[in-house]
């Protein structure tokens, strides 16, 4: 049974779609048939991120249209077998997408993927409402900051009012994603704790990514940041991919890191 | 008492926990002493509604009651009330009636404040939906549906953007509410989770509306129009749980 997850936030430039790559790419590893689907009809990056931009030819819109099918349309990932990316059209806005074309094509992926991962555009409007319409799940990407807050407990208002699961007296799954964390910068009371944001928002953590300097070189390398399992945040965002399929895995990188005895000394 | 429970008089553990609620009760309101139209007239109404009458507790009012009231007179209207499934728990009047009160073993309760609605029996469809719990039925279950206010509860997060209205009643929420929400009741506003959004009791010009808050962390309170910004609500009870009323032309906030 194919699962429709859609990563919103409402407020732009918080990582939905470094999350999006990120936790599709995961599941992909894992196994799990997965397809990346950009609802950023007019401002397209997903590719980017993905490392894929040089072989888009249709896109979603096209697709929508009926202009290709969908072989034509979705590019295979090149390091995973499972992992296929629906790119957004550059050249059109989102009034592009209709409701009845959106449910056509989810359709048509449901029959051949596990899991639908939709890419939402910023803002509450037409784009970021079709991409959260279907979803069976919402990951909700959040900053450690007031109004990246405000604006995810928008969203979560309308995930819960204005979705296909809520007008069928059903709810969607929500996961809160904290993207961007800064143990340092929260010791100094510069930015808002974990729990601050879990109180505010009142649902459950899928996980804390930390501020990295990884995920600008992945993404400007066009490489899940979820591929550098060195870095903090590739390790992050796997854990997350872990309890997204239900583990249970202790969350990481909270703490600030203590400054070691000679670091102290020397001032390191 | 056996020998356990001696050794356990020791024992610190609380036995019980001392507590204040607030229930609603049904008020008999005695205009004039005629046990005879009375037991007519109430066995009409229970006939209305015969599930609302079943054990429910009845508070007796004789503040109203112009002529005087002897102990034989009282059983004779308890009895009544109890032929017809009532169970009258206290008397409500002046301090006069405390002996009469004693020799009947009912609770002297003080004069009301006069805010009491006027009951009507549930209509004949509410009442057949009511039958089917009837096991499970409380007195003031009991109650909701015959005041005509319904009361609207809230079980989910209210978020920033949303709005709720409970027209011509109560507002429950049991869960958190946002900053950037609004709640808006024709009465009363209850909220046991932070409240974040705003609160607007009394909507419609009801001054004894309240609003109730586990934590006072709100953008807007208002009740009947009168209103106080968090700028002001900042200084005092900020977090706290509180009681917000009218008192006068200000807003008055008491701790709980």
């Amino acid at each position: 049974m194919a699962k429709i997850l859609v990563i919103t936030s409402g407020k732009g430039g918080v990582g939905k779609t470094t999350t999006s790559a990120a936790i599709g790419t995961g599941l992909a590893l894992r196994g799990y048939k997965t397809v990346i689907v950009d609802f950023d009809v007019g401002l397209r990056n997903l590719d980017l991120i993905m490392g894929c931009e040089r072989r888009v030819v249709y896109d979603f819109v096209n697709l929508i249209n009926g202009d290709s099918n969908l072989n034509q349309t979705l590019i295979k990932d090149k390091r995973s077998d499972n992992l296929y990316i629906l790119p957004a059209s550059q050249t059109r806005d989102k009034d592009a997408l209709t409701l009845e074309g959106v449910q056509g094509v989810l359709d048509q992926l449901k029959e051949t993927f596990d899991f639908i991962v939709c890419d939402s555009p910023a803002g509450i409007e037409k784009g970021a409402h079709l991409a959260m319409y279907f979803a069976d799940e919402a990951i909700v990407v959040t900053n450690p900051e007031v109004s990246s807050v405000r604006d995810s407990d928008r969203m979560l208002g309308l995930l819960s009012s204005k979705s296909r699961r809520s007008e069928q007296g059903d709810r969607i799954k929500e996961h809160l994603l904290l993207t961007r964390y800064s143990p340092e910068r929260v010791e100094n009371g510069e930015m808002l704790s974990v729990s601050d944001v879990e109180d505010i928002l009142s649902i459950p953590l899928l996980g804390v990514i930390p501020e990295s300097q990884a995920v600008l070189k992945a993404s400007n390398q066009g490489i899940p940041v979820i591929m550098d399992d060195k870095s903090d945040a590739g390790q992050a965002y796997s854990d997350a991919v872990e309890r997204l399929l239900g583990k249970e895995v202790p969350h990481r990188f909270l703490e600030a890191q203590k400054k070691g005895l000679l670091k102290r000394l020397f001032g390191g | 008492m056996t020998s356990d429970a001696n050794l356990d008089l020791l024992d610190n553990d609380p036995v019980f926990h001392l507590k204040g609620g607030m229930l609603a009760m049904t008020v008999v309101e005695l205009v004039r002493q005629a046990p005879e139209r009375f037991a007519m007239q109430l066995a009409e109404k229970v006939e209305q509604a015969p599930n609302f009458f079943q054990d429910t507790p009845v508070l007796i009012s004789l503040e109203k009651l112009d002529d005087r009231l002897d102990i034989a007179g009282l059983i004779a209207l308890l009895r009544i009330c109890r032929d017809h499934g009532l169970l009258p728990v206290a008397l409500r009047g002046p301090e006069d009636f405390r002996p009469l009160a004693q020799q009947a073993s009912l609770v002297l309760l003080p004069p009301g404040r006069g805010r009491e609605k006027v009951l009507e029996a549930p209509e004949p469809e509410a009442q057949a939906v009511a039958q089917q719990p009837a096991a499970a039925q409380k007195p003031g279950a009991a109650a909701q549906p015959a005041q005509g206010t319904p009361t609207r509860v809230i079980t989910q997060p209210v978020r920033s953007g949303q709005q709720v209205y409970a027209p011509g009643g109560d507002l429950i929420v049991l869960a958190p509410v946002s900053a950037g929400s609004e709640l808006l009741a024709d009465g009363h506003i209850h909220v046991y989770g932070p409240l974040r959004g705003r609160a607007l009791a009394g909507v419609r010009g009801d001054t004894q509306a309240r609003i109730f808050c586990q934590s006072l962390e709100a953008e807007l309170v208002s009740v009947a129009g009168q209103y106080k910004v968090a700028e002001d609500l900042r200084r005092q009870q900020w977090k706290e749980a509180v009681q917000i009323s009218l008192d006068g032309d200000s807003l008055k906030i008491a701790a709980l």
